[in-house]
């Protein structure tokens, strides 16, 4: 879609009201609400265990929530009938966190499943389209015809990411994108992201740890911290947020760096 | 939405190229179309109107990158005035990417004849490999075997009691089930037969005899290969798949000791025991057929079969178990080790360790049985 992209009745695509998501006794997420906002990048940040990929989920509808709702375009993913779910899901684009490619196929197969699957496309135009996707995420020229167990972990991130993104989806979900990516890839990732999301009118839901991802790219940061949604807003605000953890999070000696490194060069070009 | 087009308008001089309407995935089909008729009729100065581009999407941006060349399309994406910046932008990178894509070469087709011949030759070559890790293997575990066995420190007691536990005992009762049943067939074809010669006083001892010395040990050993040994490559492969094989070597373990020890223990403990059960069972089964239908009752039946079956035929049967359970076993284990990354690999590799093991059991049986007759055994 494009930046100016048709008006949409709604301007949140995603709304989490009172989710409550527990494992037997231990309670993850305890009344969770939570916006995400039309065309923007909001980053998910909160220490280990504090429930961001159970978040994320729970909002693509692989985890039916113990109670509360999620609703994505609108529509509640649980209460769909299976062919109208399909038809949203469609719409989402998700890099899971250890990539999650079918190790049967082949990267370039991967890639080009849902194009054939979804988009009717014939295969050899799937998989020349499929090899575009992959030299766009970053994967260099005849890594297509490996499979998943023969790459490394930052190739099996991109060719994750170019799978998320061929259908060209309208909310782009990942989760921790850049872990394990070298610092020139991760940023050139980032610069992937801006450059899609500004063409596309992308909706980007982010878990990450890294902080100059969240420096640079990101429009809104949400801090998920005692089982809820601790503060969100623009990253400025939400450093300034009293509780401790954020203070040690964005003033710690890793979170003064990537501000300094932000103030110094607040946007570059990664060639 | 207006699908996308592209035309080159010959009203002007010299032609221009049109581009409009929206380039995206769902019109992917039109669009290619279009670009392959136009491509050979372009050159590299006919100039290009992209004011009429509505959306644009990756795989859009892909179709012009083709139709016009990545570095025509990334020069006009520099100093298009007419784009938005955000397309320029999309243009750009799409280009750059196209840039260094290099389309994959089709593989050289070879005639049908030589492929057959090609494939035959591996799965010979296979064959021949596979045997020759398997002896090793197998030297491999007696080795590792003999090495722990002097150092009760670390022999893995509760690894083995919960694999006696997985194999032996959740075992006993499809083993059990199915051997009574086939002893019931035995003595109900035995019963047919012998019926014609005035002689179904012998179904005692066709029963008595098949399932001591083949069926109670081939059935049990039949049953593990398909229960056990899948287990133990799929347990071993996806360890494998996850690199868990990797940490224990990396940790200075051994997985032969951690892993194949204790399974291979388990089996050779449980297959004998499960075979006995599978004797009395089958005899069971055998008995209340020849009580119900043969007028046999079981006081008979027991005594028929200790005065005219010797005591060495059970051993002769018994023999067989812990070789058997060896050999599944250490097929099973082996297969698992030989998984490599994919999912679908551990499936094959599930497979091969089922079929190779009764293979093995069932030409392992015949040579026994040859061996026993020659033997007089």
């Amino acid at each position: 879609m494009n930046a100016v992209a048709k008006p949409h009745p709604v301007d949140n695509v995603i709304e989490v009201r009172d989710l409550v998501n527990r494992f037997g006794t231990q309670t993850v997420h305890e009344h969770l609400d939570l916006d995400v906002r039309r065309g923007e990048i909001l980053g998910v940040v909160g220490g280990s265990g504090t429930g961001k990929s159970v978040l994320l989920r729970s909002i693509v509808g692989l985890r039916r929530p113990t109670s509360g709702q999620v609703r994505v375009f609108g529509q509640d993913l649980q209460d769909l009938p299976p062919e109208q779910r399909s038809r949203v899901e469609r719409r989402f684009g998700v890099l899971f966190q250890n990539g999650a490619l079918f190790s049967s196929l082949n990267i370039v197969e991967n890639v080009a499943m849902p194009l054939i699957e979804h988009a009717g496309l014939q295969r050899p135009d799937a998989q020349q389209l499929g090899g575009v996707k992959l030299a766009l995420a970053g994967l260099p020229a005849g890594a297509e015809t490996k499979y998943p167990s023969e790459l490394s972990g930052g190739m099996v991130k991109r060719a994750a990411l170019a799978r998320a993104l061929a259908l060209d989806p309208e909310i782009l979900f990942l989760d921790e994108p850049t872990a394990g990516l070298d610092p020139i890839s991760a940023a050139a990732f980032d610069q992937l992201i801006l450059t899609l999301r500004d063409a596309l009118g992308l909706t980007v839901f982010l878990v990450t740890h890294d902080l100059d991802t969240l420096y640079t790219i990101c429009d809104r940061v949400a801090v998920l911290s005692q089982k809820k949604v601790l503060v969100v807003g623009p990253l400025d605000e939400v450093a300034q947020c009293p509780d401790p953890w954020v203070q040690a999070y964005f003033h710690g000696p890793r979170g003064r760096a990537a501000e300094e490194a932000h103030e110094r060069a607040p946007f570059t070009e990664v060639k | 939405m207006a699908t996308g087009s592209a035309q080159l308008d010959a009203t002007t001089t010299p032609p221009r190229l049109r581009v409009a309407g929206d380039w995206t995935l769902a019109h992917y089909g039109t669009l290619e179309r279009a670009v392959d008729a136009l491509k050979s009729r372009l050159d590299s100065h006919t100039p290009i109107d992209l004011s009429g581009l509505g959306t644009l999407d990756t795989a859009g941006a892909a179709l012009l990158a083709g139709l016009l060349g990545a570095r025509r399309l990334s020069d006009l994406a520099s100093d298009d005035p007419t784009l938005p910046a955000a397309q320029r932008a999309l243009l750009q990178t799409v280009g750059k990417a196209m840039a260094g894509y290099v389309e994959p070469k089709a593989k050289r087709r070879h005639n049908t004849a030589t492929e057959l011949l090609a494939r035959i030759g591996a799965a010979m070559e296979n064959v021949w490999h596979q045997q020759v890790r398997l002896l090793g293997f197998v030297g491999l575990t007696l080795e590792s075997l003999f090495r722990t066995i002097l150092h009760p420190r670390r022999w893995r007691v509760t690894s083995l009691v919960s694999h006696v536990e997985q194999t032996g005992l959740d075992a006993v009762p499809i083993v059990a089930l199915l051997t009574f049943m086939v002893g019931a067939v035995v003595a109900f074809l035995g019963s047919t037969v012998l019926a014609d010669f005035g002689a179904t006083i012998y179904t005692v001892d066709l029963v008595a005899f098949s399932f001591l010395r083949e069926f109670a040990v081939l059935l049990t050993a039949i049953l593990m290969a398909g229960r056990t040994a899948s287990a133990f490559t799929a347990q071993i492969g996806s360890m494998k798949a996850n690199e868990e094989i990797d940490a224990i070597r990396a940790l200075g373990l051994d997985p032969m000791e951690l892993l194949v020890l204790p399974r291979v223990l388990a089996m050779l403990a449980s297959l004998p025991m499960l075979t006995f059960l599978a004797m009395i069972a089958g005899l069971v089964g055998g008995g209340l057929v020849c009580a119900m239908v043969l007028d046999i009752p079981p006081v008979m039946f027991v005594n028929l079969v200790k005065s005219d079956i010797g005591v060495r035929h059970f051993l002769v049967g018994m023999a067989k178990a812990p070789i058997f359970a060896f050999l599944i076993a250490v097929i099973g284990c082996l297969e698992g080790f030989k998984v490599t990354g994919s999912a679908e690999s551990v499936g094959e590799h599930t497979t091969s360790s089922v079929v190779q093991s009764i293979f093995v059991v069932i030409l392992l049986d015949a040579v026994a049985a040859l061996f026993y007759m020659e033997m007089g055994w």
